[in-house]
């Protein structure tokens, strides 16, 4: 480049994050001294308006031709800034991101004037590399219209349904014989108690019905290969094998309800079941005089530490179901804390509570007894919390209120598709607020109780998410990525593999080049629309064979070599 | 021929996130928004639950991709008038309210409020710090434009002033400047009015109002946000002193008969949040968190409420107090309450005390739904249709809800509800 170089440099206060402890005027003031530094300012938001357009006049005025922001964390600000570059007309790329806050003033907060002089070193490496980097441009990738949706519950046919209705091809792969999932076990549904057929049936005919969904049942993936745009799945239906290509993939295979081992008498007496169990006899809600239940089996203990979000509701359902076929019988439901959320659950709750449910709450540390004789179950003893004492109640019937776990499949799909699993063993999402649906992996979403129990309304409501985002790409039908990509030398590369096995996106892949002397080699190749410029495999290569346009050995080496 | 427009009701976070995944499928998005500036209740959240992520830090580069995005208008301190129409052919009719700056020559230096005269309490602070008759709703607006309160500016209520006109370089103030009204062809809606909170006053046994030391969970969390009223420093408000221990107070005006009968949702967490944040801040602090049943229902929350417990020095106590008094001689709130486990009546004295109050429909909600023709529930939420399959659907066709002013819910199940809000709305737009 002839032009000289002409750097800004704006230092965020944050408000009180970084201003309240890194003397922000006297970083500003020795930025402007370091060499090619065209102007130097301070900003008390740099990403309000106001100080996004100081930046933008400050790249025309001066014509700047490099930007270096100091504020935040790139996670959330780097395409705001870059983009404000564009704005400006300033290449993207000859932006560098420093972090005073995360990096600076939040972990230094006790030492206010050693923050300020690392804000300065800090400032000053920011400084060294941009001088370095030159202008780049974004990659673009065509999108297929087709949705690939895993999974037939309610969530997959929820997602399928609403991408049909939007002209999408939708193909949508069912393990079972089945559509449906779990709620064909389930009888009746909250709150409004009607059958769960009458919800699902239609939702399945309207799928099967479809132009332009594809149902494939008895079907499990067992191949994937491909990115954003264009995944290539290989499936095995009924015994044969099959090559789906599609833009975008919906994970949505639900998960299982838990079956307690040796506990509460389950297994040995007839008489104790799961509530699964007891909704799948359909009815029979009047042939019980005295039913206990039992809630958080196998929830919010050591082995499985969290709550099963609706469970409490089933287990209201269920007693408000028996109570109402049989006025006389005596419901109570053992329990930790009724976790009856929300506006429509208290309301169902209170209801539970008019009709004579009694709720008896236990401590964790001192659980119900069940006891019986034969293969019968006759009574429950548990320690009231409120009263303090010990209290028998007979049972006719106990049910188990247990919290819905991890599909039996999500292990080897996390593998096939390299998409993470919580410790929980539910997918984890990318974001836990601002990104529910979305897997770090671009193209790929989660929905329903694959991510996290979800009742019928939430599932819905993740699945109509989950294909909006996947509607994104294919509506635009290209998707745009970042241009600082892992890139191989093949004449360095020795095909050791290292940079396969850890590049979390799956973005390396084998590829044959023409070798001097000896006709082929097969070397490393990044595929750029699948990278995400983490440089795992660059900092993992032993030939010195992989380089990250962005993080350049000669870009890191001018960073410290600034240092006094 | 259907409208490829959307109009989006409310620019919280739902709101939000409902128009940038529109824009983003190419659809033309007018983002609607009461206040001066989008952002929503999030906007005035320290951090956030399970995560801690600070609210502003992850709010902010979403409103300013909104008002980015070429798909989306962005209508701030505008109100919907009237809609016409049907799913498909909307006509709505929105008036813009004069802020009496002119949004294109405004440059949101702050001049004006700087030399303004008049202090008014700080509604964005939860009537915990003050404002100018000339603000900006809060450092990060978007947009940065300042507006004008004719309700308490010194010239519109007949007296001499004109300052802010003086000292503005960027000749933004325009006192002449009319409401306008604008009309919008659109193909749907999306409501996403979100909350309000209700007024903890009536409720005279927890002593808010009388008691300097007793804040509502809002003002506690503008005053442990850095940008708030003290900088992040809690301050008892009798005296200015940090205080060593809070008590929380659950299910104010929530699940009670006598107020509102629902579950609030999110204040069990919040409290857990907040007691947190205190024990961040200031290490020897404790909490206590009187509550009936810990709702912690959401991804990752039981581990949070675990942590809490083992490294936040925060306890939790089944209890319903039943009222608060006061030490006269420190201004201390006292706790009254039965201890649920040995079933004495207890009495525990707090430097602060936090009330987690009822949070309630948009108090705009009546009048919005009635002019946008949707039924509410009994407590005032958006009602759902009649059909489970959509539970964002409302009873006007073309019409969709989602977020708080469906139901209570918190920021993750906001952000999927806006989403797939978004679908549906696509979803009509897309058939003929
Ligand atoms: C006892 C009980 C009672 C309930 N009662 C109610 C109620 O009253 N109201 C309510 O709202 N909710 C209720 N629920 C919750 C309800 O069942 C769930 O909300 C719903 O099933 C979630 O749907 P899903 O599609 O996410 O998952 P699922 O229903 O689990 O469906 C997942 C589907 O994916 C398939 N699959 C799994 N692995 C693969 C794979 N590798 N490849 C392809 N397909 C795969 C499965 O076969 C299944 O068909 C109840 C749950 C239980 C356990
Ligand atoms: C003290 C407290 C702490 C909280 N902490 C957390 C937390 O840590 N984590 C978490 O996940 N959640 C938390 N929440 C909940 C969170 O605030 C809500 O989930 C979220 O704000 C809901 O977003 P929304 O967009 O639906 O509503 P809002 O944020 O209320 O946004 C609605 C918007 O619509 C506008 N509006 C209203 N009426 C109209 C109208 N007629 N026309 C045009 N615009 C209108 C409003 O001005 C507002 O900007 C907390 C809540 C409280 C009260
Ligand atoms: S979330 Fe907790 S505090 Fe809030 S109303 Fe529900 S139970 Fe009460």
């Amino acid at each position: 480049m002839s032009d000289a170089l002409r750097v800004g440099v704006f230092v965020c206060h944050c408000g009180t994050n970084i201003g309240g402890i890194v003397n922000v005027p006297q970083v500003v003031e020795y930025a402007s001294t370091l060499p090619c530094v065209a102007c130097a300012q301070g900003n008390l938001y740099t990403c309000s308006e106001d100080g996004l357009s100081t930046i933008a006049n400050k790249i025309k005025e001066l014509r700047l031709n490099r930007v270096v922001v100091a504020s935040c964390t790139p996670r959330t600000h780097e395409t705001l800034f870059r983009k404000n570059c564009e704005r400006a007309g300033l290449n993207k790329y000859l932006f560098e991101f420093v972090n005073l806050r995360e990096h600076c003033s939040w972990v230094h907060m006790d030492k206010p004037d050693q923050a300020t002089l690392k804000a300065m070193d800090l400032v000053r490496m920011g400084v060294a590399k941009v001088s370095l980097l030159q202008g780049r441009e974004d990659l673009s990738t065509a999108v297929l219209q087709i949705a690939l949706v895993l999974g037939g519950g309610i969530s997959g046919l929820s997602a399928a349904l609403v991408l049909g209705n939007q002209g999408y091809r939708v193909e949508l792969v069912e393990k079972k014989e089945e559509l449906g999932g779990l709620l064909r076990f389930v009888n009746r549904v909250f709150p409004t108690h009607q059958p769960a057929s009458e919800l699902v049936d239609p939702l399945i005919d309207s799928v099967l019905r479809h132009p332009n969904i594809r149902v494939h049942l008895g079907a499990e993936l067992t191949q994937m290969k491909g990115f954003v745009g264009n995944f290539e799945a290989t499936i095995k239906e009924n015994g044969e094998s099959r090559e789906l290509n599609a833009g975008t993939i919906i994970v949505a295979v639900g998960a299982q309800a838990h079956k307690p081992k040796d506990v509460f008498g389950y297994g040995r007496f007839e008489n104790v079941m799961t509530q699964l169990d007891f909704e799948g006899r359909c009815g029979g809600y009047d042939t019980f005089d005295r039913v206990v239940m039992i809630s958080c089996v196998g929830a919010r203990n050591e082995e499985r530490s969290y709550c099963g979000r609706f469970c409490c509701i089933v287990g209201l359902k269920n007693a408000i179901l028996v109570k109402e076929a049989n006025p006389r019988a005596h419901v109570t439901i053992l329990h930790r804390d009724v976790m009856a959320v929300g506006k429509l659950y208290e309301e169902y709750y209170r209801r539970a509570l008019e009709m004579g449910i009694t709720f008896v709450r236990f401590d964790k540390l001192r659980p119900p007894k069940v006891k019986g004789s034969g293969r019968r179950a006759e009574k429950v003893q548990v320690v009231d919390a409120l009263m303090g004492r010990e209290i028998e109640l007979a049972a006719d019937l106990v049910l188990l209120t247990t919290p819905l776990v991890p599909g039996e499949d999500n292990m080897a799909l996390s593998r096939m598709m390299k998409i993470p699993l919580g410790m929980d063993g539910f997918f984890l999402e990318a974001h836990q607020k601002l990104r529910p649906v979305e897997f770090p992996a671009d193209g790929i979403f989660v929905a329903g109780c694959a991510r996290y129990p979800a009742e019928i309304s939430e599932s819905i409501a993740q699945a109509l998410a989950a294909a909006a985002k996947a509607a994104v790409p294919m509506a635009r039908g290209e998707v745009v990525s970042d241009a600082f990509v892992a890139e191989v030398d093949p004449a360095l590369c020795s095909a050791c593999g290292r940079c396969l096995s850890v590049c979390p996106f799956g973005a390396v892949d084998w590829s044959e080049v023409g070798a001097p002397g000896h006709g082929k080699k097969s070397v490393a190749e990044v595929n750029p629309a699948e990278c995400k410029g983490c440089g795992l495999c660059a900092s993992s290569c032993l030939s010195g064979a992989i380089r990250l346009p962005g993080f350049t050995d000669e870009q890191i080496l001018a960073m410290i070599g600034t240092q006094g | 021929m259907n409208q490829k427009a959307v109009l989006v009701l409310g620019g919280g976070i739902a709101g939000i996130q409902a128009a940038i995944d529109l824009a983003n499928m190419g659809t033309k998005v007018y983002l609607v928004e009461r206040k001066p500036s989008i952002g929503g209740r999030m906007a005035q959240l320290d951090k956030t639950f399970p995560t801690n992520d600070c609210a502003m830090c992850i709010l902010a580069p979403k409103m300013i991709e909104c008002a980015n995005h070429e798909n989306i208008t962005l209508l701030t301190y505008s109100e919907l008038a009237e809609l016409q129409g049907e799913s498909g052919r909307f006509q709505a009719k929105v008036i813009r309210k004069a802020r009496f700056v002119d949004e294109d020559k405004c440059v949101g230096c702050g001049e004006c409020a700087e030399k303004c005269p008049t202090k008014v309490t700080d509604d964005f602070n939860a009537g915990l710090g003050q404002r100018k008759a000339i603000y900006k709703y809060f450092p990060q607006a978007v947009p940065s434009t300042y507006v004008i309160d004719p309700d308490h500016c010194r010239l519109f209520q007949g007296k001499k002033c004109g300052v802010c006109e003086k000292i503005c370089k960027a000749k933004a103030l325009d006192y002449g400047q009319k409401d306008r009204e604008i009309i919008l062809d659109v193909g749907a809606v999306i409501m996403a009015t979100g909350f309000d909170l209700y007024d903890v006053s009536p409720l005279s046994e927890y002593g808010w109002g009388k008691s300097k030391n007793v804040l509502t969970a809002m003002q506690f969390e503008r005053m442990i946000c850095a940008s708030g009223p003290t900088m992040g420093h809690l301050k008892r408000p009798s005296d200015g002193k940090e205080p060593k221990n809070l008590a929380f107070i659950q299910c104010v005006g929530s699940r009670d008969v006598r107020h509102k009968k629902y579950c609030s949702a999110v204040c069990c967490m919040h409290a857990t949040k907040e007691a947190i944040l205190a024990h961040e801040h200031y290490p020897e602090l404790s909490s206590s968190i009187f509550y009936m049943d810990m709702r912690a229902v959401g991804k990752g929350f039981q581990d949070y409420i675990q942590r809490a417990k083992t490294e936040y020095a925060v306890e939790y106590i089944r209890a319903r107090p039943g009222r608060i008094t006061e030490n006269e001689e420190n201004l201390n709130p006292i706790i009254h309450y039965e201890d649920t486990n040995t079933r004495e009546l207890k009495t525990r004295e707090f430097d602060m005390v936090i009330l987690a109050q009822a949070l309630t429909p948009s108090e705009t909600n009546a009048s919005v739904a009635e002019k946008v023709g949707v039924s509410l529930d009994d407590f005032g939420f958006v009602s759902p249709s009649q059909d489970p399959l959509n539970p964002f659907a409302t009873t006007r066709k073309g019409v969709f809800a989602c977020g708080f002013c469906q139901s209570p819910m918190d920021v993750p199940d906001s952000v999927v509800r806006a989403s797939a809000a978004a679908s549906k709305a696509a979803e009509t737009l897309a058939s003929r």
